[in-house]
């Protein structure tokens, strides 16, 4: 007895083909929505405000009067602010996922935290703004200083490391692990020759996701009271300062219509230096990648 | 200091062991070689589950032994708790002894650092670091505070003739050790295990997971390594256990059922159950 009908399945095939064709296209179209918003958007960006990106504009300290107005002070700024904030994220982040991956011993508790890490990651920048206003600024007196806001962002953007770190971390297989403990080395010497340059590339992408965040983050800095007009560069990191994403939220608020094309070319430049961040990282990655 | 100490001890251990051998020799008794192992009314438990009940066996010095059973019997737990890698697990608990050379495993005076340097292990799997070949045999070296160069080439050569695969790769120690065939890989790890200068080498189903030539490479290698190390092998290959062991223990549910000369276990077992496993009755 013939239980598969030739007939049937000769039939369907044609349809099964046009379907899995269709599905191609239809992933292909989701795509490309992103993308061609993602263009329209930068060629938009960069058509307003190339013409204002002179070395005037990248020269000249912030001012009410759009033709003299620059952004050197928010550049320099955002520099001080990264030079804080990413060596505070990725130490904590690391030295975190470290503990709960190869110390922490295995139980609800380590869990628990593991769980809420997570969690953390999906709290709004505005509450990490007035974590930081709260404990950074007025308990500790850090004031709107650079270090303030560095904490703070710090902070914002350690649960994402923490998480890349530790599914780096996990990554790394037993075996090697095991090979390394079985040759009577330290658990410290197994993490720092064996697991960490190889979780490195892992731990670097989260590194580059959660600092592009940073970078760009507004509302913590605002709730901060980092100032949108100054004519000098800080001196420390308890200096106050100015960053660019304030900057151009402030230019966009302005009313006449030259601080619009500001803004363009202030992205641009927040665009730029994302794009040498990412640029750097991915070459570490890459430097420091290795397969199993 | 404590190296020198132990240098003593072992030189009078030497010296008792001749002067017992010279008696023996007179008396015309042949004496077999010092126990490097000798597990003692061992048991370890998994959780709830008892997986090691009432071990008692001896391994002895320049010996390949072997150590069958089916599935789960328990052998590798055992080969693991001999170095303490049992540990790894959260919810082991061991009780009885084990004693190593005259000192207790368990003693809170030997670090499984010291342990580990002194038993060595390969594993079932080849697991090589992402590193290149050198790096991955100096490893064990340099862990261990040895940084000169000269010093550490030698190490390298030297471990990797011993582990037979010198002429393979000394012209590309700088290439990474994953670029190698599973047999080579665990070549190398054996040379990892070598370049710390082991007193006993443990090894987890060292062939399982490669080709038959590979295989009988590294039986062959065995071979040659037991003159200077003590072997202990565990291994699901009946047919390998009596080619290439001295004494073979059969563990079977958690017990050890009977630990003799290979020969005697493959030929004339006392044990029914040890019968059936080596005539592939069950298992």
């Amino acid at each position: 007895m013939q239980l598969v009908d030739k007939d049937q399945v000769a039939k369907s095939l044609s349809g099964r083909l046009l379907f899995n064709k269709s599905m191609k296209f239809l992933f292909l179209l989701c795509t490309m929505v992103g993308l061609v918003v993602l263009v329209t958007l930068i060629v938009d960006t960069v058509l307003d405000g190339w013409d204002h990106l002179t070395w005037d504009f990248l020269t000249s300290f912030s001012s009410s009067r759009p033709e003299s107005a620059g952004i050197y002070g928010a550049i320099i700024g955002s520099i001080w602010l990264m030079a804080v904030t990413a060596p505070v994220a990725i130490i904590l982040s690391v030295g975190t996922a470290l503990y709960l991956e190869e110390y922490a011993p295995k139980n609800k508790v380590t869990n628990f935290i593991t769980v809420n890490i997570s969690n953390l990651a999906g709290v709004p920048s505005v509450v990490f703004g007035l974590l930081g206003l709260t404990i950074f600024v007025r308990q500790l007196s850090l004031g709107n200083s650079v270090m303030a806001a560095g904490l703070t962002l710090a902070l914002m953007i350690m649960p994402v490391i923490v998480v890349a770190a530790q599914e780096a971390i996990r990554a790394v297989p037993g075996s090697v692990r095991e090979a390394s403990i079985g040759m009577g080395a330290t658990k410290w010497q197994t993490v720092s020759r064996i697991i960490l340059p190889a979780a490195i590339p892992g731990i670097i992408t989260g590194v580059i996701l959660a600092l592009s965040r940073a970078i760009g983050e507004t509302a913590p800095l605002v709730v901060i009271g980092v100032p949108v007009s100054l004519l000098v560069t800080p001196n420390s990191v308890f200096d106050t300062f100015q960053a660019l994403p304030m900057q151009i939220y402030n230019w966009v608020k302005m009313p006449q219509e030259e601080f619009q094309y500001l803004t363009a070319a202030g992205i641009i430049i927040l665009l730029l230096i994302l794009f040498l961040m990412n640029s750097v990282a991915i070459f570490i990655r890459n430097k420091y990648s290795k397969r199993f | 200091m404590a190296e020198l100490k132990m240098k003593e001890e072992s030189v009078m251990n030497e010296a008792v062991s001749t002067q017992t051998e010279q008696q023996n020799q007179k008396s015309g008794i042949v004496q077999s070689s010092r126990p490097v192992f000798e597990a003692k009314d061992f048991n370890l438990w998994y959780g709830d589950n008892h997986a090691l009940q009432n071990i008692n066996l001896t391994f002895s010095e320049n010996e390949i032994s072997a150590i069958i059973g089916p599935s789960g019997c328990g052998k590798s737990t055992f080969i693991k708790s001999l170095n303490r890698m049992v540990e790894l697990v959260p919810v082991v608990r061991t009780e009885g002894d084990i004693v190593y050379r005259d000192q207790n495993i368990f003693d809170k005076s030997l670090t499984v650092e010291e342990l580990r340097t002194k038993v060595g292990m390969v594993f079932q799997k080849p697991n090589p670091f992402p590193k290149s070949i050198y790096d991955n045999v100096a490893y064990g070296a340099r862990v261990h505070g040895i940084r000169k160069k000269k010093v550490l080439d030698e190490i390298v050569e030297k471990s990797l003739r011993g582990a037979a695969i010198w002429d393979e790769v000394k012209d590309r120690l700088n290439a990474n050790a994953y670029g190698l065939s599973g047999g080579q890989q665990q070549r190398i790890c054996i040379a990892r295990a070598l370049a710390i200068e082991p007193d006993v080498i443990l090894m987890d189903e060292p062939t399982s997971a490669l080709d038959p030539i590979s295989t009988t490479k590294i039986e062959d290698l065995m071979q040659e390594l037991k003159e200077k190390y003590s072997i202990i092998v565990v291994t699901h290959n009946m047919q390998q256990a009596a080619r290439i062991s001295d004494k073979t223990a059969f563990f079977y549910q958690g017990y050890v059922v009977e630990h003799d000369d290979t020969k005697v276990i493959f030929e004339n077992p006392k044990d029914k159950r040890t019968e059936d496993y080596v005539s592939g009755r069950f298992g």
